[in-house]
């Protein structure tokens, strides 16, 4: 599990800033996030709902909305920066080198494409597929995510499939290419939970199998338990804890980490940890975050540094990293 | 599939049967045939034994029934003045009617579709201000004031161009060009707007995260879906063209049905303005319906169900 320790990063987020608005009215939605992941690795980035997550995976590929910008820092494929990159040489790494899958599988494939052109157009454009030779290759890609007659749903449109269904051929487009890093982005947020646990497992499976490095984001603590081998805590654009899954399960330091812990559904209510606690309010703007530690409005530990001070980032054991004051007192 | 196309097909039945009921009924009511036929100073037995003759004390069922049944054999009747049958006399003229209304179309979709996509793509630029408001421009013409100007610049002032008349492609220019101005602002906006919406959604993303041109981005992906719209107004604007035909071909002299209807108008000769009327609402109607089966390939959820998915 210790993968990432004993490699250099494959993919690695150097200090990154992701700004909306114009001079005057800035709004950065990610902080200097730095990340890192190795080959083979699963790194989970977990965080509520506007934490700046998706935001944060669409920079890697230079897919940001419109009116947002990287303002600063790098990121990195294998020692190569990609943010100076041209829209041209992005293409080339885009659904090649590193893929997405997005949440919503109704909506982010094509409704008036067959599934299996959609799939085909990434082994024509990136290995220079000709049209019939493509088209087997869809074929063999869904066949590789567990789609049952696959020749013939390659025809099918796709609202002729269920959710589950659309999420694999969303990953079959993805891993086409067999690309080194894999970026998904809430990929069983809008399944229900049986159809959920069948993703996670092909997550699984599809890792063992191809060794594809994967950057699973969710705001779901669970579900990135079932995948991740390390998780990122997310919090207003800032990554506030960073530890092995188990560590972070185990010994959460982070008083935001242990609210989302607190949140799961305990499958055995004795072993609840007692410092464990629920999360009140919500996430902060961006463009009204607090002074200090973003978290202390909500923080029941927050103290009178805290509201002026932001912590730095400090290493607390093997791999684990947090910023919090309260942290390494608590322990 | 099959399904849906058959309905389609049905409608289209249905409403040509619906447009045989009123062009009967405008029939009945635009006077007494028997009055135009025979001279002013006619007796009252000469005119009740043309009555008589043509069957019109009969019930008005029968007589539709009649109409229906001949119009079905593709007679509906003859003109009051050159005796010739009218279906003949406007599927001479078709022909001209239909290619200029196709090229005014295609010249409207051919500059329409990529200045819209272009506007739409480089939005709050100077190209989609230009385009935009040239749009509004070309939608505030009236189109025989376009043919007017037309000839007046390129026929008498610079001498580019015939005037009038059908045989070159010369000819066509200058008339198909005003019929379909307005048309490229209508759809050129429409496949802005069109693309504004469809540029937003996630599967362009998507189509962006899979490393595709922009050219296969827009042109595919998304130019796909912005077309399914557009073509829906295209079968509506189709009558808009059929009706500016009448007039565009009055101002330069295109032997089709729109100047025989204006003729006929003049001379007053109803069964030929009625038919001509008849014969154009049945094109309509079938493009139309052509356009129905366009829907089918562009929107394959419509397949599905007989309904838009
Ligand atoms: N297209 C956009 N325009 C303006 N603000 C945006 C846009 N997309 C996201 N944001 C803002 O960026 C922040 C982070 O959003 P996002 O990355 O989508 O969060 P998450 O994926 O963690 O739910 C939020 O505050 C959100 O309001
Ligand atoms: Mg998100």
């Amino acid at each position: 599990m210790t993968r990432a320790e004993d490699q250099s990063p494959l993919l690695e987020i150097d200090n990154l800033v992701v700004e909306f608005g114009r001079v005057g009215s800035v709004r950065r939605v990610v902080d200097g996030v730095s990340l890192q992941l190795a080959a083979g690795e699963t790194l989970g980035i977990v965080g509520e709902s506007g934490c700046g997550k998706s935001i944060l995976s669409l920079s890697v590929l230079g897919l940001l909305p419109s009116g947002a910008r990287v303002a600063g820092g790098q990121i990195r494929l294998a020692g190569e920066s990609l943010t100076g990159l041209s829209e041209r040489s992005l293409r080339q790494i885009r659904g090649n080198e590193i893929s997405m899958v997005f949440q919503e599988p109704m909506t982010a494939l094509n409704p008036v494409i067959a599934i299996g052109e959609q799939i085909a157009e990434v082994f024509r454009t990136h290995q220079n597929a000709p049209r019939k030779a493509a088209r087997l290759l869809a074929v063999e890609a869904l066949r590789a995510v567990g789609v049952g007659s696959p020749e013939t749903r390659v025809r099918n449109y796709p609202a002729q499939l269920s959710g589950g269904m659309r999420q694999r051929v969303m990953i079959a487009m993805a891993l086409a290419c067999r690309p080194k890093v894999l970026i998904a982005d809430e990929p069983t947020t809008a399944l229900d939970v049986t159809i959920q646990a069948q993703i996670l497992e092909l997550f699984r499976e599809l890792r063992q199998e191809f060794n594809t490095s994967v950057l699973f984001i969710s705001h779901d603590l669970g579900v990135i338990a079932e995948v991740a081998d390390r998780v990122a805590v997310l919090y207003c654009g800032v990554v506030v804890e960073e530890a092995l899954t188990a560590d972070l399960f185990d010994n959460p330091r982070h008083p935001y980490s242990r609210g989302l812990l607190a949140a799961l559904p305990q499958p055995d209510a004795e072993e609840v940890p007692e410092q464990l606690f629920e999360i009140t309010g919500t996430v902060p703007a961006p463009d009204a975050l607090p002074d200090g530690c973003r978290f202390n409005p909500r923080c029941p530990l927050a103290t009178d540094r805290c509201r002026s001070e932001a912590p730095p980032f400090l290493t607390v054991g093997p791999a684990h990293r947090v910023a919090c004051w309260e942290a390494g007192h608590g322990q | 599939m099959l399904r849906y196309i058959l309905t389609r097909l049905g409608h289209t039945v249905l409403v040509i049967f619906g447009i045989s009921i009123v062009s009967f009924i405008f029939l009945h009511l635009s006077g007494d045939p028997v009055g135009l036929i025979l001279p002013q100073d006619a007796t009252l037995e000469q005119i009740a034994a043309l009555r008589k003759k043509m069957l019109l004390d009969d019930p008005i069922y029968l007589q539709y029934f009649r109409f229906l049944t001949s119009a079905l054999q593709g007679d509906l009747g003859r003109s009051i003045y050159s005796h010739q049958p009218v279906v003949g006399m406007i599927l001479e003229r078709m022909p001209a009617t239909l290619e200029l209304a196709f090229a005014a179309l295609a010249i409207a979709l051919a500059v329409a579709i990529p200045a819209g996509v272009l506007s739409a793509v480089k939005r709050g630029t100077w190209i989609d201000t230009i385009s935009m408001s040239l749009a509004l421009i070309g939608l505030s013409m009236p189109h025989f004031w376009l043919g007017i100007m037309f000839i007046m610049v390129f026929s008498v002032q610079l001498g580019w161009l015939p005037t009038s008349g059908r045989g070159t492609f010369l000819q066509l220019i200058m008339p198909s060009l005003a019929l379909g101005v307005s048309l490229i602002a209508l759809f050129a906006r429409l496949t802005r707007s069109a693309m504004l919406e469809v540029l937003g959604q996630d599967y362009v993303r998507t189509a962006r995260a899979k490393g595709l041109s922009d050219f296969s981005v827009i042109g595919k992906h998304a130019l796909r879906n912005a077309l399914i719209p557009l073509v829906t107004v295209i079968g509506m604007e189709f009558g808009f063209l059929l009706g500016g035909a009448v007039i565009i071909e009055t101002v330069f002299a295109w032997p089709g049905v729109g100047r025989l209807i204006v003729q006929s108008i003049l001379d007053r000769d109803y069964p030929v303005v009625q038919a001509a009327v008849m014969m154009l609402a049945i094109v309509f109607v079938t493009v139309n319906f052509v356009v129905d089966l366009l829907y089918v390939w562009l929107d394959p959820n419509i397949n599905i169900d007989g309904s838009a998915a």
